[in-house]
């Protein structure tokens, strides 16, 4: 029965693209062996739509319906319109790995100044010799969808005790309209090693694009892992994130997501704490106006004993947006002491603004502490009026208070640079709101 | 004399229930007036309808400042023309800096009269002239907006918003309450320290002690939502020794 509907969502297009991909994706027998299988996952099960249970808030068959064919590999022109896109998103002092439509841009990185502490392939480069990187633990369409169709993305691995000088900044530009991009990455941070990883998600111009990103990290033993996506993808892009996160023991791991535009994304993140005594620090933003539909789907998985989780969550929804946080937290029978935490707040600007908050506990071991809570509300009016009577415009004294509202998530950015840089974001997100 | 503020016969409701029923009050430029009356007579609800806070329906009568009509007035655009109400009950703002929150607020009302903003080392100098003055400690200027405040200080941090904006009309709704008798002075000079002739203060009191500190040029009695009465500087110490009852019973 689910396989007729799989067509509808799935459909011809879809069998186009992977013909279409298969020869741009040149690799051997073993890999073409798993993208086919990947491919074919995903041709049983269709887009996700609201009839899967962790789909049920984003069904992508109604909010985006199809798939759009691959991009093309970007031509000089677009080389140049990325280059000043990456320029004008730039970090101080990162270093740039920038992927083009979903083509590794070697010209637009910094892959000198990275040799000397990273050791750095692309995925083409590392699936000439092990098909590995597109096997996940997953069942899910979009996740098989990209393993079928990556076609690029960057491969890193930071040596045991690495003390990067410098973070490295994954940049995804988007040149091309009409076009859907594939990317999955990959990177092993060895043991006791320290580095902040940024992932950046911008536009170049292109206005409709749909991204299909996966990225697959694993933190191995007293490491130290700033890891901050942003996304910042056009108004009318789709950006679906995967993320697999495996942490060993006695590591720190601060993530931070911005989600700040994009029609339709959800971040779904899996994260594993393997190794005892480690430290997670889960944070994210959600700002949405218009009509934009921001999902933020997490699993914090505590597989042994003696770890902190903490997730603080803040989505600003304007006008007709609707946000959506899933947050599961799995203690493992064995993972006792597992101490873990989920906040998760919506501020909600119209009446007809949405919010789904979706928190769930799934508790095996008995000697443990864990809770979350979830709100919704509106701004408070006689903050408000206090702002106004001292000479605030509306916007201007709501913009304080929700920078106030998203600043509780965005202080847990330690670096000041990059929180700096994070607060900038909000801003002119307020700026864009008319 | 100019009228700075000229309320008319003003009639204001809350939730359908008439609270001001037709109260009078001109203060002209340069004036100190106290305003003193039992609890509940409507004192903080003439204060807000100045300012501007929603929630109150004016069925009836005007109020002027500076002649132009401020009831047509967004709240913002009141305390850019110059009006300033100390709040008898100042709220909590976590996460925005008083800092950010100062500067924010003198440059939008600076903006709004076409005026240029101030730079950030001239802004930092004249909030550090004012706070020293007011006893005001610079890292309580790093909190959120009166966020962890005692009673006292919260008071004080209205006190200095109105030395930092300069505005013509003052109206200090019970800024003597929670203060102890050195911060009651120290915020009383920071009041007196801003009398001009171009400047009025309206001063919302329970207590005549305040007004030995900031003495005013005329004392009004209001009782269920009107002026009863009207007077100089000894109608105060009048009231302290005979209260409320004559005016209860009219
Ligand atoms: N939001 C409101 N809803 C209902 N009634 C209100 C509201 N605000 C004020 N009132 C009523 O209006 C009357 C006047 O209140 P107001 O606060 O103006 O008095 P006040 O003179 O300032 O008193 P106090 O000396 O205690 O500060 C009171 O009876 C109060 O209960
Ligand atoms: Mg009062």
């Amino acid at each position: 029965m689910n396989v007729a509907v799989a067509k509808t969502g799935g459909g011809r297009a879809v069998s186009d693209l992977f013909a279409s991909a298969e020869g741009r994706l040149s690799a051997s027998p073993d890999v073409i062996a798993a993208r086919r299988e990947a491919f074919e996952s995903y041709e049983r099960l269709g887009l996700p739509h609201r009839r899967i249970e962790e789909w049920k808030y984003t069904d992508l068959r109604a909010l985006v319906g199809e798939v759009l064919p691959l991009a093309a590999a970007p031509d000089a022109a677009a080389l140049k319109r990325a280059s000043d896109a990456v320029k004008a998103h730039a970090i101080e002092g990162a270093r740039k790995l920038v992927l083009v439509d979903g083509v590794f841009a070697a010209e637009l990185s910094d892959v000198k100044a990275l040799a000397s502490e990273v050791s750095l392939m692309t995925l083409r480069e590392a699936l000439q010799k092990d098909p590995g990187v597109l096997k996940t633990v997953s069942t899910d369409a979009v996740i098989a969808l990209n393993a079928a169709l990556a076609t690029d993305g960057v491969v890193l691995s930071i040596a045991d005790g690495a003390q990067l000088s410098a973070p490295v900044q994954v940049v995804h530009v988007a040149t091309a309209a009409s076009v859907s991009v594939f990317t999955r990455s990959q990177v092993k941070v060895g043991k006791g090693a320290r580095a902040t990883i940024i992932e950046s998600f911008v536009a170049a111009g292109a206005k409709t694009y749909q991204v299909n990103d996966a990225v697959i990290i694993a933190v191995g033993d007293d490491a130290d892992v700033a890891h901050i996506r942003l996304m910042d993808d056009a108004p009318d892009a789709v950006n679906i994130t995967s993320q697999f996160v495996t942490v060993g023991a006695n590591t720190k791991l601060n993530f931070f997501n911005m989600t700040s535009g994009a029609a339709v994304s959800r971040l779904q993140g899996f994260i594993t704490l393997a190794g005892e005594g480690s430290e997670l620090s889960i944070n994210g933003v959600n700002l949405l106006q218009k009509t934009e539909h921001g999902d933020t789907t997490l699993v914090v998985d505590h597989a042994v004993p003696n770890c902190v989780s903490r997730e603080i969550f803040r989505a600003v929804i304007d006008d007709r947006a609707h946000s959506v946080f899933q947050g599961r937290i799995i203690v493992r029978p064995d993972a006792q002491k597992t101490d873990g935490k989920m906040m998760t707040r919506a501020l909600l600007l119209s009446d007809e603004a949405e919010a789904d908050n979706k928190p769930e506990l799934e508790i095996f071991a008995d000697d443990v502490s864990c809770g979350h809570g979830a709100t919704a509300g509106a701004l408070d009016d006689t903050l408000l009026f206090y702002l106004k009577a001292r000479g605030l415009p509306e916007k201007q004294a709501q913009a304080l208070l929700i920078q106030a509202f998203v600043g509780e998530a965005i202080e847990q950015i330690a670096d000041d640079g990059l929180r700096e840089h994070v607060i900038g974001m909000a801003e002119r997100w307020l700026e864009r709101r008319s | 004399m100019m009228a700075l503020l000229e309320v008319k016969d003003l009639k204001v409701r809350v939730e359908e229930r008439e609270i001001l029923h037709g109260l009078t009050l001109t203060v002209n430029e340069g004036e100190v007036h106290a305003i003193m009356g039992p609890n509940g007579s409507g004192k903080s609800t003439l204060s807000h309808v100045i300012a501007g806070k929603p929630g109150y329906e004016v069925t009836d009568g005007q109020i002027l400042f500076k002649g132009e009509d401020l009831l047509e007035m967004a709240p913002e655009e009141r305390a850019a023309k110059g009006v300033f109400l100390a709040f008898q009950y100042p709220v909590e703002i976590p996460g925005v800096a008083t800092m950010t929150f100062l500067r924010t607020a003198l440059n939008a009302q600076r903006k709004a009269r076409g005026e240029s903003e101030y730079s950030t080392p001239d802004f930092l100098k004249k909030v550090r002239e004012v706070s020293k003055s007011l006893n005001i400690p610079q890292d309580m200027l790093k909190r959120g907006v009166n966020v962890g405040f005692s009673g006292g200080e919260k008071k004080r941090n209205e006190v200095l918003q109105m030395a930092l904006f300069e505005p013509s009309l003052c109206i200090l709704d019970e800024m003597d309450s929670g203060l102890d008798i050195d911060a009651l002075r120290i915020a009383a000079d920071g009041v007196n320290a801003l009398r001009s002739p171009k400047r009025a203060m309206v001063v919302i009191t329970h207590y005549q002690r305040l007004l030995n500190y900031i003495v005013p040029d005329v004392v009004h009695v209001m009782s269920r939502g009107r002026v009863v009465k009207s007077g100089g500087k000894e109608l105060a110490l009048e009231l302290e020794a005979s209260g409320y009852a004559q005016f209860e019973a009219a």
